[in-house]
């Protein structure tokens, strides 16, 4: 079969499991269109010989009843993987082996996935378009030198050009769905606590959450219902009971109530995103759904407030990585001397500014002026989300503010990056679910995304709410394989 | 509010990161964007609110204090850039 790599998972699966298709067939298949894109950089770490051993291994013995039998699968290299090289996007960690496998790469295997290798990424996940990556940028398969997004430029890239049949990113302000939205793939960041942090490198531990990148709704709803479990090896998961995210996935949404907030009316946005955001209106309106307009009226200070909120976290999950135990480490006169040098060559540009401004925010004498009013801001912010959340059952906002631009042209303006996230950072602040779904095209051609926040742990009506938008949008990704000569 | 050179030396001795002159001009330059941004926050009055710590509004559950990994020692130990037998090796400490 030459269209392997066309087909979607939930396609893939039924094949699997039907016996039209082997999983060694599927991971050679995989692998050969990876072998021929090393282009797009999506990949730190191939681990195809050991991939392949694992399909036949599976296909001498399948599990049928498995919900990913057999399923090659690229993960971002944020992932703790057992006895595979992990980096997190970072010379500290060029050299670093786990010994340990994270819950959520574990759940997956679990269900009979087979790792591909390991995706770029920013520097542990601080970016918005990959570039802070020491392993250099990504290529949007959109278009040549067009950004993927960030800080998951890998996953995104790596769905979109069909180098694996789904991926799993992680999401601190919008790291799963701005790349999501920028090469028109979809992207789920569950709500806090959902999927397990354990084994994930951490950049913000309040915000941080993994979570599905997919081609469709249904191959998201399905991976999510994999990923997501409690786990006594993360203090911040929550035990609650999870659905069966693909059973219960209907695009019935008649009567929903959907909020428009109207502070993401932001000044300047491009007229084509204002049309698109119309658009979706108009999507769920047919599909039955009642549009009622809202307030969010701190939305303006997210931004801000993450900025103090993310780099403090940062600043002390960061102070780990001293070249002492494990990683990158350079000379030094002493042992201060070698920290500082160790971190001053072992981390990017982009990396030390964040750990400087949280060390800022949290030294003594500025701690009350910044971190502790971003943290009475975040709770402003979360009471918005509450308030509205009396009135209806989720809110639809553009996934970003533009859509994908050119590798170099935000490098140099760091607050002009951060304002890629100004719709998804709210989200993370609070603690909710949000999707990105692809809903059309800007006048390049390029990618444009709708974003569907939920209440907490509502992930199934805001996969609901995407299923029947997928359904009436139709998007098509237009892909031409430039990359493959 | 403005960040000069002395702040960048300070707050980069605080990180362990060390910084030259041309990198701390730019980053000098780079916060003071940052922070300029991000006073707006002053524009709220927040003196009644409480600060929101953790999204997950849970108590934190108990679990017994068990070992449960077998002994990793030495995959550990080769993790490290400087090693002896079972030792981490760092520069001297102690004169």
């Amino acid at each position: 079969m030459s269209d392997i790599t066309k087909q979607s998972l939930s396609e893939l699966v039924k094949n699997i499991k039907e016996k039209k298709i082997s999983s060694i067939e599927v991971t050679k298949a995989f692998i050969e269109r990876s072998e021929k894109s090393k282009e797009l950089n999506v990949y730190v770490t191939e681990d195809f010989s050991a991939a392949i051993d694992k399909a036949k291994r599976f296909d001498e013995n399948p599990n049928l009843d498995l919900k990913l039998p057999g399923i090659p699968m690229a993960v971002k290299d944020l992932f703790c993987t057992k006895n595979v090289k992990t980096t997190a996007g970072s010379k500290i960690l060029n050299n670093f082996i786990p010994t340990y496998e994270s819950t959520v790469t574990q759940n997956i295997w679990n269900e009979g996935a087979i790792l591909l290798g390991k995706l770029n990424c920013d520097e542990f996940a601080m970016g918005s378009s990959n570039e802070t990556s020491f392993f250099g940028c990504v290529q949007n398969p959109i278009d040549k030198d067009l950004v993927p997004g960030g800080s998951s430029g890998g996953s995104s890239s790596a769905v979109a050009a069909q180098l694996t049949p789904i991926t799993i990113g992680t999401d601190t302000g919008g790291s799963i769905r701005q790349p999501a939205s920028f090469t028109g793939i979809v992207g789920l960041k569950p709500t806090y606590g959902s999927c397990s942090r354990y084994g994930i490198v951490a950049f913000a531990s309040s915000l941080d959450q993994a979570g599905p990148m997919a081609q469709n709704v249904r191959d998201c709803a399905l991976l999510h219902e994999v990923i997501s479990s409690y786990d006594e090896k993360d203090s911040t998961s929550i035990d609650f009971k999870r659905n069966n995210y693909v059973k219960e996935l209907t695009n019935n949404i008649k009567g929903k109530k959907i909020g428009i907030p109207k502070e993401y009316r932001v000044d300047g946005m491009p007229k084509e995103i204002e049309d698109l955001w119309k658009k979706g209106i108009d999507y769920v309106k047919d599909c039955g759904a009642k549009i009622i307009d809202i307030s969010l009226p701190h939305t303006n200070y997210a931004l801000p407030t993450y900025y103090i909120v993310a780099p403090a976290e940062a600043s002390s999950n960061l102070a780990r990585y001293d070249g002492v135990k494990y990683g990158f480490r350079a000379d030094g006169e002493n042992l201060i001397d070698m920290y500082e040098k160790t971190r001053s060559e072992g981390f990017g540009a982009e990396v030390q500014r964040r750990i400087m401004i949280g060390t800022y925010v949290l030294s003594s004498g500025y701690y009350d002026a910044y971190y502790l009013k971003a943290q009475k801001v975040r709770k402003l912010i979360k009471n918005d989300f509450d308030e509205a959340y009396k009135k209806v059952d989720a809110i639809l906002t553009p996934s970003t503010p533009s859509s994908a631009f050119k590798i170099g042209e935000k490098t140099n303006d760091p607050v002009s990056m951060y304002l890629n996230d100004i719709f998804t950072v709210p989200v993370n602040l609070a603690g909710l679910p949000g999707i990105s779904i692809p809903a059309g095209h800007d006048a390049k051609g390029y990618p444009l995304g709708l974003q569907i926040i939920g209440k907490a742990f509502d992930e199934q009506n805001i996969l609901n709410i995407a299923y029947a938008m997928e359904e009436k949008i139709n998007f098509k990704n237009k892909i031409t394989d430039w990359w493959i000569k | 509010m403005s960040i000069d050179l002395k702040t960048i030396k300070h707050i980069s001795k605080l990180s362990r990161i060390s910084v030259d002159e041309k990198r701390a001009e730019k980053l000098a330059g780079d916060l003071n964007s940052i922070f300029e941004f991000i006073e707006i926050l002053n524009e709220l009055k927040t003196e009644n609110v409480e600060p929101l710590t953790s999204v997950a509004e849970t108590t934190l559950k108990l679990r017994a204090d068990k070992v449960k990994s077998k002994n990793l020692r030495e995959q550990i130990i080769k993790n490290s850039p400087q090693e002896n037998e079972d030792y981490f090796v760092v520069p001297k400490v102690i004169e």
